[in-house]
């Protein structure tokens, strides 16, 4: 308990450290540059390969949980659309992010720290903490929304591809997904990429910022990086869901 | 000159460093050693300040080094070049961007200028032409000399080396113990090397503070150190045979 309320203590006391202005904004924009290649870029391949996926999979289970006449074929594309837009793109997507991106920036800010790169940055005079995790966060805050609406896109062209698949038409898809279309759940989408960005870049690069030792313990915070980040998120995504969906009536 | 006045510094219940005072002298090479654990790195990095302390002062050339708020300290630290035991070179540049990132970071200089510095701080450490070289294909005694580079490409006043030989052969060593003392004189700068390298001490121990238990056990030169009558100093210094039979041939 009293290790779980230091460690919240220093994670607000290194974001306090974090939340200055860049030394040198030629030096901060190659940084976030950089960022842009090493968090986004990187992660567009897995982003689509998933979300294609699972948009085929939530289409192809849809068709069959609602084999009833009863049911239109245009229900296959409404179900995908707003599995896709509310839950898998942001919350899905967040959790495998926080594995591959999360545990990518406690393996490099980790080590930078076992090998005394980061001593070495602030003996220079430079604040450490703001020139390796404010580009990071950034780049994440701005970008997850792009990757998010990525993703969106890819699971509903899975979704179609998949209902092709076990003969939902196209035309029907179609007006599926265009049917009591609420703009707002886009949004809501949005909002939650944001926030989950913060969360897997801030807690990822405060494991990294205070790993000690060699590399079995830069492992080590690498796993417990992705851990809490993931735990935090589903918190959040209940948080945020409640106030959000519940604040709007349709 | 770097003056440190009744430094105690505890870490947890045990006493790392008891009452330590001692004057670190410009254009000298100043020497702590002592036997691993002593306290030396802690004494190091209570210097620049990664590590605090409980009691006592430092002060770079009248400066009070512990009164002064973070954004001071971060100048001071502008004005030292510190050598880490593993170089903790930053292993996504390459030796050029490296010894050009503080130049970067801190001056207006234009590419060009920055080249030519570059090239000047590799030609004095003897590694002209490597700039495209990345530290992983780097040696150690090339990994030590490039960070030499780097830490006086800024011009400083203070040069922090923490054990400069540790994993380099004895030819190497040397090569980087007479660069030690070269830049200390050359450019009359404040040189402190934590070492507990026997023929370092021989070879460059302008001033030499002997750490045994957490206090200055014993001061000096290296000519002094061989005529010293103290049991510890003369226990760790002379524990080999060939420094016994130095001792008594002297």
């Amino acid at each position: 308990m009293i290790k779980g309320l230091q460690n919240i203590g220093d994670y607000f006391i290194m974001m306090n450290k974090v939340m200055s202005r860049p030394e040198k904004r030629s030096v901060f924009l190659k940084q976030f540059n950089l960022e842009i290649m090493k968090i986004i870029l990187s992660s567009i391949g897995i982003v689509i390969i998933i979300s294609f996926f699972i948009g085929a999979v939530v289409a192809i289970q849809q068709y069959f949980n609602l084999s009833s006449p009863l049911f239109p074929d245009y229900t296959i594309g409404l179900v995908t659309r707003d599995a896709v837009i509310l839950e898998f793109a942001p919350t899905m997507l967040g959790l495998i992010l926080a594995g591959k991106i999360g545990s990518s920036i406690t393996s490099e800010i980790g080590t930078m720290r076992v090998t005394e790169q980061i001593d070495a940055l602030e003996i220079m005079g430079i604040n450490s903490a703001s020139f390796l995790i404010l580009p990071k966060i950034l780049v994440s805050i701005i970008f997850f929304p792009i990757l998010i609406i990525l993703s969106i896109s890819i699971g509903i062209i899975g979704g179609w591809l998949g209902g092709l698949s076990v003969g939902v038409p196209t035309s029907q898809f179609i007006l599926g997904i265009q049917y009591e279309f609420i703009p707002f759940y886009v949004t809501y989408s949005l909002i939650k990429s944001i926030v989950f960005a913060f969360i897997i870049t801030s807690v990822s690069s405060y494991y990294g910022y205070h790993a000690s030792g060699g590399a079995i313990n830069v492992g080590k915070a690498s796993t417990k990086a992705v851990v809490y980040s993931s735990i935090i998120i589903l918190i959040f995504n209940y948080i945020l869901t409640d106030l959000i969906l519940s604040g709007i009536s349709f | 000159m770097i003056e440190v006045k009744n430094i105690h510094k505890k870490f947890g219940d045990n006493l790392v460093l008891n009452d330590v005072s001692f004057n670190f002298q410009r254009g000298k090479t100043n020497l702590i050693i002592g036997e691993s654990g002593s306290g030396k790195t802690t004494l190091l990095k209570i210097l620049i300040g990664l590590y605090s302390f409980d009691k006592g002062s430092i002060s770079y050339d009248g400066r009070i080094f512990n009164e002064m708020k973070l954004k001071e300290k971060r100048l001071v630290r502008q004005e030292i070049g510190m050598l880490f035991q593993g170089g903790a070179l930053f292993d996504y540049m390459t030796v050029e961007e490296n010894i050009k990132f503080p130049l970067t970071m801190f001056t207006n200089q234009t590419e060009e200028e920055k080249i030519e510095r570059v090239n000047f701080c590799l030609k004095r450490v003897n590694l002209e032409n490597q700039n495209n070289l990345r530290t992983s294909e780097l040696s150690g005694g090339m990994i030590k000399r490039v960070a030499i580079a780097r830490s006086i490409s800024m011009n400083p006043k203070y040069l922090l080396c923490d054990e400069p030989n540790s994993g380099l052969d004895p030819k190497t060593a040397i090569l980087i113990d007479d660069l030690i003392k070269e830049i200390t004189e050359e450019y009359n700068i404040t040189t402190i090397v934590n070492t507990h390298d026997m023929n370092s001490v021989m070879q460059i121990g302008d001033n030499i503070a002997f750490i045994h238990n957490g206090e200055i056990w014993w001061e000096g030169n290296k000519e002094e150190l061989i005529h010293a009558e103290n049991k510890e100093l003369d226990e760790f210094v002379f524990a080999s045979k060939l420094f016994k039979r130095l001792k008594r041939n002297s």
